[in-house]
């Protein structure tokens, strides 16, 4: 049962992994290193000459080191969201649920929801540059937020009476009512233009990347236990 | 779906006991998945913080 976890998890987050970190340099990498031109000081916003809104940007793979660490940690995050997914899915096998790669497709949403737009509700992806208050005070929140959501998940889909949902919604609500924690004042070099951009495109990856990997999951957890029947 | 009594019986004999062992290795790969993720997105030694910046900030980690 563990390697047949294990092996699903490897596959499905190795796939969605890589194809998170092609997205990534697509989508979000200019806006990142458009917006450290502005943290390094480099560009100035609203300084004594206009700035235009498209400069040259050192290109795609400029620095081969830092993309293919980027590339690395990538699959290795989701291969993290892709264990804990898989174990869950074989729980929820074992209560009767089919676990499918269309099934997946919903279990991909709802980590999306939990890992990503849950916490960033109120702690939105951070720009480079962006003003912020202490890391472990926000890293706290992240992480509690997440149990949250993540628990607020499973009662939505499993829960299947009216309090259940209601816990549900209580749990999703709560943590944006205590609220993030938040710098005492604005400073960040960079444009809102570009912070807004680049929480979008965050989001956007981000749930195609977890939609393909719920997919992929179902899948392997799918290929995995033929497998390991036609074995035994 | 229905399938014939012999073969329900081994079925159901065989999800009981898998249902029954499964618990733990779950919860164990919970545990290292959710280590995983910390170790990727959270520890903030900062050779780790370097490799990793991109994507944190990309996923939505708090990164500095």
């Amino acid at each position: 049962m563990f390697s047949r976890i294990l092996t699903s998890a490897l596959f499905a987050g190795a796939a969605a992994g890589l194809i998170a970190a092609l997205l990534q340099f697509l989508f979000v990498q200019p806006v990142l290193l458009h917006a450290e031109l502005y943290e390094t000081g480099e560009l100035v916003h609203f300084g004594a000459e206009a700035v235009s809104a498209q400069p040259d940007l050192p290109g795609m793979f400029a620095d081969p080191m830092r993309d293919a660490l980027t590339v690395v940690f990538a699959m290795l995050t989701y291969t993290g969201y892709a264990v804990v997914m898989v174990a869950l899915m074989s729980v929820a096998e074992g209560m009767g649920h089919a676990i499918t790669a269309r099934a997946g497709l919903l279990w991909g949403l709802a980590g999306f929801i939990t890992f990503h737009f849950a916490p960033g509700l109120s702690l939105a992806p951070e720009v480079p540059g962006v003003s912020y208050t202490d890391i472990t005070a926000r890293q706290i929140w992240w992480t509690a937020t997440v149990a949250a959501a993540g628990i607020a998940m499973w009662l939505i889909a499993f829960g299947g009476n009216l309090m259940a949902y209601g816990a549900a919604a209580l749990l999703l609500i709560a943590p944006h009512l205590i609220g993030a924690p938040e710098p005492e004042s604005f400073a960040g070099p960079v444009p809102t233009e570009l912070g807004a951009l680049f929480a979008a495109r965050a989001f956007g990856v981000g749930m195609a990347a977890w939609v393909l990997l719920g997919g992929f999951a179902g899948h392997f957890w799918q290929t995995e236990g033929k497998r390991a029947n036609a074995h035994a | 779906m229905r399938r014939q009594g012999g073969n329900d019986m081994t079925t159901k004999t065989l999800k009981v006991s898998a249902t029954g062992s499964a618990i733990l290795p779950a919860l164990f790969a919970v545990i290292l998945g959710l280590g995983i993720v910390t170790l990727a997105g959270h520890v903030q030694a900062s050779a780790l913080h370097d490799a990793a910046h991109d994507v944190r900030h990309a996923t939505g980690f708090p990164c500095h």
